[in-house]
C-alpha cells in the first residue's frame, strides 16, 4: 500500500466534493480496492469513504413499486432487508463471498467495480434496473461497458439501484472454485411484458443478456423453453478453471436451473 | 471404560488454550528492540541473465539501512542440500549452487534478487521499487520431458543438463521385471499427473535475525518445525558460525506441513544482516509472497505398469516417474522421489519384483520440496489407482483383487529395500467395509440416482514408512545428517517435570500427548509435567518435526529418558526406605518395596535428590536429570484403507463428497482424539489435492495460480464428516511406546479413493473414462465426460 489520506464525509455532497480532488478516489466497502491498494496496483491521493453517508444506506420501496437499494448498503443489509420485497435479490446478495466480504462489500462498489465475474451485474441487467448516481439515471443496458468498465465518469458516485420487482426470478451461480465468484451466473426475471435473462462471470465482455433465452423463455416459461438453444463458446472466457465451451455449456444448465427455481 | 488421563485418554489439547485466546507468541509476535525491516525484490519473470542491479538511487530513499544484492553473498556459501541422491549408473546427483541472493541467472519468478533493509517495511518497500534492473529474458523451462530432450535451454549453465538423477531401484530387479511382464497375463497401463500443490499453512513464514557484539552471539527466530536443523545447515554451510554462538528459536508455529522443515534464504539473510547492520532484522512473508517463495510439493509425472497372472496375483510393477525440482535443490528434495517414493511401491501388496525409475529435473520454477507425506502420497497414489484400473478392466471387485494380494505374514521384506515390522491389512479392510457401510453402498447410489446424480464408490490401501529414520541406513542411501532425536527429563525438586525435545510442535499437540506417556510411566497427573521445545539453547539436539516421526522416534527418546529417571529415583527411594532398589517398584506416584506395605512418594524422593540430606551421595550423584537420544531401528509402517462416496452431477462435472471413511492402523495410540485430528486434517489436505489444489504455471514460468483467487483451498462445506477408526492396532515391534505415528496418513491415504471414486461413478453411468488427473474440477470432470 502507498501512503494516502482518508476522507469520511458525511453527505453525498460532501463526498462528491471531495472526490474533486486530485487523484480523488471513493472507498465503499474496501473489499476490491484496499487488496488492490496492498498489492500496490492503484495510488490514490486520497480516499473518501462512503460508509458514514446515511442518505446512501437502505433499501426502501418506491412510489412505483420499484425496490431501491442506496449505493453505500451493504450485501448484508441486502439480505436481511430486500428479502422481502425482493427475495431473489436478497438470495444473490446472501451468496456474495463470506460473512466478513458482506458485512463490508457494498452495492455501489460491486457495480462500479464490474468485475466479469461479480452477481450483482446480473441482477441489476437482468432485471433492468436504473442506476442513480449524483448527476444522472442510467437504465442497466447502457450501464455495463465490458470487463471492469461502466458508463460513470470520474468522481461519479453510485448513490441507489432501483430494480423493477418481477413475478418471479432466480439467480444461479456456478462458483469458481477457489475465488467462488460466479464462474457462470445466470439471473432470470419473468415481467409481465417479458423475460430477462442476463449471464455473468462467461463472457470476456463481462455481463451480457442471452437474448434468444430471453425471447424463447417469454413464449414458454419453462426449462424445455431453451433446451433447442446452443451457446457459441466464442468469446466466452477460458482459464485455469474452465474452458470457453464449458463455460458457454454452464450458462445453459444455469439458466435452465434459475428457471425452474423460479418457476 | 475411556480413560481419562494418561495413555490411551483423549486428554483436551491444553495448547489450544493459548492458540484460541490469541495469547499464541508466534515469530511474528517477536519484536526487538532497534528491529529493521527487510523487503525482498524478487524476479517477476522465470528465467534471464542479471545484466546489473543498479541500487544507487533505491539506497538514496527515506529510512534506507543497506541494499544487498548477490554480490554481497559471492563470499558467503550457498543454500545446501541435505541429501545426496546416487543415480542408476552410481554417480552423484548433479547439484546446483544456490544462492541468498540470485546471482548472475534469475532462474524462477519469485527468487529474491535484492534485499532492502530499512528503518519501516513500508520504507523498503518503497525502495525496492526503484532499484533498476537490467535482465535479458531467457527462454523458460517448463515441461520436464522436453527439459531433459537434447539441446534444451539449460537452468544451470554449468551442469551438463537439466537432469538432477536418473534413478532406478532396485537396479539389479530390473531385468527380472521386465521379463515377468512378458510373460504377464494381463498388464494394467496408467500415466498420470500427481499435481503440484502449494502447503499453504495458515502462518506465512517469518524470520527474525539478531546479533549481539558484546559476546559475538547470533539468534534467529524463525518459523521452523526443526530448529536444530537450520542451525546445523545455516551455521556450518551457510554462514560458517560455530554452534554455540548461534541460537535458533522456532516459538509458536502456524502449521508447517513439511515446508517449514527446509532451510530458506531469507534465515540466512535476516541473520547475515543482522551482523552487517548491527540491528535486528525482520521479514514476515506476505500470503502472494509464500506463494513465490515457499517450497511446493508433489509435481510428478508418472507412467506405472502392473503385471497379473491369470489367477489375478500381481506379479510385478515398473514406474517412471518424472519428478520436478524446480530451479534448485531445496533441502530433502532429492530424497522425496526417491527414498520416500521407491521404498513405498509394494504398498500393502505382495508384488515379487518391482523397478522404479525417477528422472530429477530441474525447470524454472520454485523449488519442490517435501509437503505431508512426501513421496508417499505419489507412490500410494499411482499404485492404488492403477491397482483400481486393473480391477476394473478385468472386471473384478476392486476390494477382493487388494485382498487377494495382500502381505499376510510379518515381519515381510519387500522388494524395494524395506522390512514391515508389523500389520494386518485384512484388519484395517474389513473395519473399513463395516464403518463406510459398504454394503449400504447400493441402495445409495439408487438413491442419488434418483435425484439425477451419479455416485461412485472408490477405495484404496496405503502404507507409509514413518518414524524416520534410522540413521545410519539414511546415511548410506544419501542423506547429510542422522535422523535420531533426544529428550532431557528435568524432574524438578517438588516433582513436576520439565521434558525438553527435540521434536517440534506446530498442531500436532505434542504439549498434550507427551505429558500423557510420562504421566503413565511416573503416575502423577498430566498437568505436573511439561513440554519444552524450538530453542536450541533450551533443548537436547534433536532433529525436528516431519515424517511423521515426533511420538516414534522422539517420544522414545523421552521414554528412555524417563526409564534413567525413574532407575534413579528407585535407588533414592531405596535409600530411604532402607530396601534393595531391585525390590522397589513405582505405582500410581508411590515408590512401594514389593510384598510390603512401605512406601513412599514420588514428591518425596524427588525433593531427596534435590535436598540431599539423607541420601547415598557416595553411590549417586544428587539431582533427578536425565536425557537419551533414540536412534530408531527401522521404520514404523502404519497402514490402512480408506473410502470415499462421491455424488457427481452429470450437468456441470462438479463433485460432492458424500461419505469419507478411514481405518488406520497407527499400532498403540497414545491420545484417539488428537489421533483423529491429525487424520482429519490430513484428509481435508488430501481431499484438497484431489478435487480443488493446483499451483498452475504458463509456459512463460509464470505462476497463474499465485492466490487464493485461482489457488483453491478446500473449505468446511467441501468436506462431509468424516468416519475415522485407529481401533485396529498393531503396535510397532522395536520402538518402546509400540507406536507408529499418524500424522501424514490422511493425506497419504485420501487423494486415490477420491478419484477412484469419480471413476466409479462415470463408468458405471456408462461413461467411457478411465482417468482424470487431479485435481478433479468441475471443468475437467466435464471435459472428460464429453469424450
Ligand atoms: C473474499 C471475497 C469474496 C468475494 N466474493 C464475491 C462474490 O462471490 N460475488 C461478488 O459479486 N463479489 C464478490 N466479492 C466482491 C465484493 O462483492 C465487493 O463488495 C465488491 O466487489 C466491491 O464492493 P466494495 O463496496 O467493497 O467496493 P470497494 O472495494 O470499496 O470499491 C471498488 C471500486 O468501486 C468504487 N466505488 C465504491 N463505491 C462506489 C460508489 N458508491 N459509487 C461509485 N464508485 C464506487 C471504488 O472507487 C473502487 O473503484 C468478493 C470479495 C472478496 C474480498
Amino acid at each position: 500500500m502507498y501512503a494516502f489520506e482518508i476522507e469520511r464525509p458525511g453527505t453525498l455532497a460532501d463526498a462528491v466534493n471531495a472526490l474533486k480532488g486530485e487523484d480523488a478516489q471513493a472507498l465503499g466497502g474496501g473489499q476490491t480496492l484496499i487488496p488492490t491498494l496492498k498489492a500496490r496496483l492503484a495510488m490514490p491521493a486520497t480516499l473518501v469513504s462512503l460508509s458514514g453517508i446515511g442518505e446512501m444506506k437502505g433499501v426502501c420501496i418506491g412510489d412505483d413499486g420499484a425496490v431501491c437499494i442506496g449505493g453505500a448498503t451493504t450485501h448484508a443489509a441486502v439480505v436481511r432487508e430486500a428479502a422481502a420485497h425482493y427475495p431473489a435479490l436478497a438470495d444473490l446478495a446472501s451468496h456474495i463471498g463470506d460473512p466478513a466480504v458482506r458485512n463490508r462489500g457494498t452495492i455501489g462498489g460491486s457495480l462500479a467495480n464490474n468485475d466479469p465475474s461479480a452477481c450483482y451485474p446480473s441482477a441489476v441487467l437482468g432485471s433492468g434496473a436504473t442506476i442513480i448516481t449524483n448527476a444522472r439515471d442510467i437504465v442497466a443496458d447502457e450501464f455495463f461497458d465490458g470487463m471492469f468498465a461502466t458508463a460513470l465518469d470520474e468522481g461519479e458516485v453510485i448513490t441507489e439501484v432501483r430494480f423493477p420487482v418481477p413475478e418471479k426470478a432466480n439467480y444461479q451461480k456456478f462458483v469458481q472454485p477457489a475465488s467462488r465468484f460466479a464462474l457462470v451466473g445466470v439471473f432470470v426475471a419473468k415481467y409481465s411484458d417479458g423475460v430477462r435473462v442476463a449471464v455473468t462471470g462467461a463472457s470476456e465482455d463481462g455481463v451480457f443478456r442471452w437474448s434468444e433465452a430471453e425471447e424463447a423463455l417469454s413464449r414458454d416459461f419453462s426449462a424445455d423453453a431453451i433446451g433447442g438453444l446452443e451457446v457459441s463458446a466464442d468469446g466466452m472466457i477460458a482459464d485455469l478453471h474452465g474452458s470457453s465451451a464449458y463455460r458457454a455449456h454452464l450458462v445453459k444448465v444455469m439458466t435452465g436451473r434459475a428457471v425452474v427455481a423460479a418457476a | 471404560m475411556p480413560k481419562d488421563s494418561g495413555i490411551g485418554a483423549s486428554s483436551k489439547r491444553r495448547e489450544d488454550i493459548r492458540f484460541l485466546t490469541g495469547a499464541g507468541n508466534y515469530t511474528d509476535d517477536i519484536n526487538i528492540h532497534g528491529q529493521a525491516y527487510v523487503h525482498f525484490l524478487r524476479a517477476d519473470v522465470a528465467h534471464a541473465t542479471i545484466n546489473s542491479v543498479d541500487t544507487s538511487a533505491a539506497s538514496q530513499m527515506p529510512g534506507v539501512l543497506h541494499i544487498f544484492t548477490g554480490s554481497d553473498f559471492e563470499p558467503i556459501g550457498g543454500l545446501p542440500c541435505g541429501w545426496q541422491v546416487t543415480d542408476k549408473h552410481g554417480e552423484p546427483m548433479q547439484e546446483p549452487k544456490h544462492p541468498v541472493l540470485a546471482h548472475g541467472k534469475i532462474r524462477h519468478v519469485g527468487e529474491p534478487i535484492a534485499a532492502v533493509v530499512a528503518e519501516t517495511y513500508a520504507q523498503a518497500r518503497d525502495a525496492a521499487e526503484e532499484i533498476e534492473l537490467s535482465l535479458t529474458d531467457l527462454p523458460a523451462v517448463m515441461d520436464m520431458k522436453k527439459a531433459v530432450a537434447e539441446g534444451a535451454t539449460k537452468v544451470h549453465d554449468d551442469l551438463t543438463s537439466n537432469l538432477c538423477y536418473d534413478w532406478g531401484f532396485v537396479e539389479e530387479n530390473k531385468a527380472a521385471t521386465d521379463a515377468a511382464f512378458e510373460k504377464a497375463a494381463h498388464v494394467t497401463t496408467l500415466e498420470l499427473v500427481n499435481n503440484r500443490l502449494v502447503a499453504n499453512p495458515m502462518e506465512p513464514r517469518v524470520a527474525v535475525g539478531d546479533y549481539s557484539a558484546a559476546d559475538d552471539m547470533h539468534t534467529l527466530y524463525t518459523t521452523s518445525q526443526n530448529p536444530h536443523v537450520i542451525r546445523l545447515l545455516m551455521g556450518a554451510f551457510v554462514l560458517g558460525i560455530p554452534e554455540h554462538r548461534l541460537r535458533v528459536v522456532a516459538p509458536d508455529v502456524g502449521g508447517g506441513f513439511g515446508t517449514k522443515i527446509f532451510h530458506y534464504a531469507e534465515e540466512a539473510f535476516c541473520t547475515f544482516a543482522a551482523k552487517q547492520l548491527r540491528r535486528p532484522v525482520k521479514w514476515t512473508s506476505s500470503r502472494s509472497e509464500a506463494f513465490l517463495s515457499d517450497a511446493h510439493g508433489r509435481d510428478h509425472v508418472t507412467k506405472i505398469e502392473l503385471a497379473l497372472d491369470a489367477e489375478n496375483n500381481f506379479t510385478a510393477l515398473r514406474t517412471e516417474t518424472f519428478a520436478n525440482m524446480g530451479a534448485y535443490l531445496s533441502t530433502f528434495a532429492p530424497s522425496v522421489p526417491t527414498w520416500l517414493h521407491g521404498t513405498l511401491m509394494a504398498g500393502n501388496y505382495k508384488t515379487p519384483l518391482i523397478y522404479v525409475n525417477v528422472k530429477a529435473v530441474f525447470t524454472n520454477t520454485i523449488p519442490v520440496d517435501a509437503y505431508r507425506g512426501a513421496g508417499r502420497p505419489e507412490a500410494t497414489f499411482q499404485l492404488e489407482r492403477v491397482v483400481d484400473k486393473a480391477a476394473r478392466e478385468l472386471g473384478v471387485d476392486p476390494i477382493a483383487l487388494r485382498r487377494q494380494n495382500f502381505v499376510t505374514e510379518f515381519p515381510y521384506a519387500t522388494p524395494v529395500a524395506v522390512e514391515y515390522d508389523t500389520g494386518d491389512y485384512e484388519a484395517t479392510m474389513a473395519k473399513l467395509e463395516e464403518i463406510a457401510d459398504i454394503g449400504g453402498f447400493a441402495a445409495r447410489r439408487a438413491e442419488s440416482e434418483k435425484n439425477g446424480k451419479m455416485r461412485g464408490l472408490g477405495v484404496n490401501c496405503y502404507i507409509e514408512a514413518c518414524g524416520i529414520a534410522p540413521s545410519n541406513l539414511v546415511g548410506q542411501l544419501g542423506a547429510r545428517a542422522g535422523l535420531y532425536d533426544a529428550a532431557t527429563v528435568r524432574v524438578n525438586a517438588t516433582g513436576s517435570i520439565s521434558v525438553m525435545v527435540g521434536a517440534h510442535s506446530h498442531g500436532q499437540g505434542h504439549e498434550t500427548s507427551f505429558p500423557q506417556v510420562i504421566s503413565e510411566m511416573i503416575g502423577i497427573p498430566e498437568d505436573q509435567i511439561d513440554i519444552v521445545h524450538g530453542d536450541t539453547s533450551k533443548i537436547p539436539f534433536g532433529m525436528g518435526t516431519y515424517g511423521s516421526r515426533s511420538l516414534a522416534v522422539c517420544g522414545s527418546a523421552m521414554v528412555r529418558a524417563a526409564e534413567k529417571v525413574i532407575n534413579k529415583a528407585k535407588k533414592i527411594a531405596a535409600h530411604l526406605l532402607e530396601a534393595s532398589d531391585a525390590d522397589i517398584e513405582l505405582k500410581d506416584g508411590q515408590f512401594t518395596v514389593a510384598g510390603t506395605d512401605k512406601s513412599v512418594a514420588w514428591g518425596d524422593v524427588t525433593l531427596a535428590a534435590y535436598v540431599p540430606h539423607n541420601y547415598p551421595l557416595e553411590d549417586i550423584e544428587p539431582g533427578l536429570e536425565e536425557t537419551a537420544f533414540y536412534d530408531p531401528a527401522n521404520f514404523t509402517y502404519p497402514a490402512g484403507a480408506y473410502a470415499c462416496e462421491v455424488e457427481v452431477d452429470p450437468d456441470t462435472g462438479k463433485v460432492t463428497i458424500e461419505r469419507f471413511s478411514a481405518a488406520d492402523d497407527f499400532g498403540n495410540v497414545i491420545n484417539p482424539m488428537i489421533v483423529s485430528g491429525q487424520v482429519h486434517g490430513g484428509i481435508a489436505q488430501g481431499i484438497g489435492q484431489a478435487l480443488l489444489e493446483n499451483c498452475a504455471y504458463d509456459e512463460n514460468g509464470q505462476l497463474i495460480s499465485a492466490s487464493y483467487m485461482d489457488y483453491a483451498m478446500p473449505r468446511a462445506d467441501d468436506l462431509p464428516f468424516y468416519e475415522v477408526d485407529h481401533s485396529c492396532q498393531t503396535p510397532c515391534t522395536h520402538n518402546p511406546l509400540g507406536v507408529k505415528g499418524c500424522g501424514e496418513a490422511g493425506a497419504i491415504g485420501s487423494p486415490p479413493s477420491v478419484v477412484n471414486a469419480v471413476i466409479d461413478a462415470l463408468q458405471s453411468a456408462g461413461k467411457d473414462v478411465t482417468h482424470i488427473d487431479m485435481p478433479l474440477t468441475p471443468a475437467r470432470v466435464w471435459d472428460a465426460m464429453q469424450g
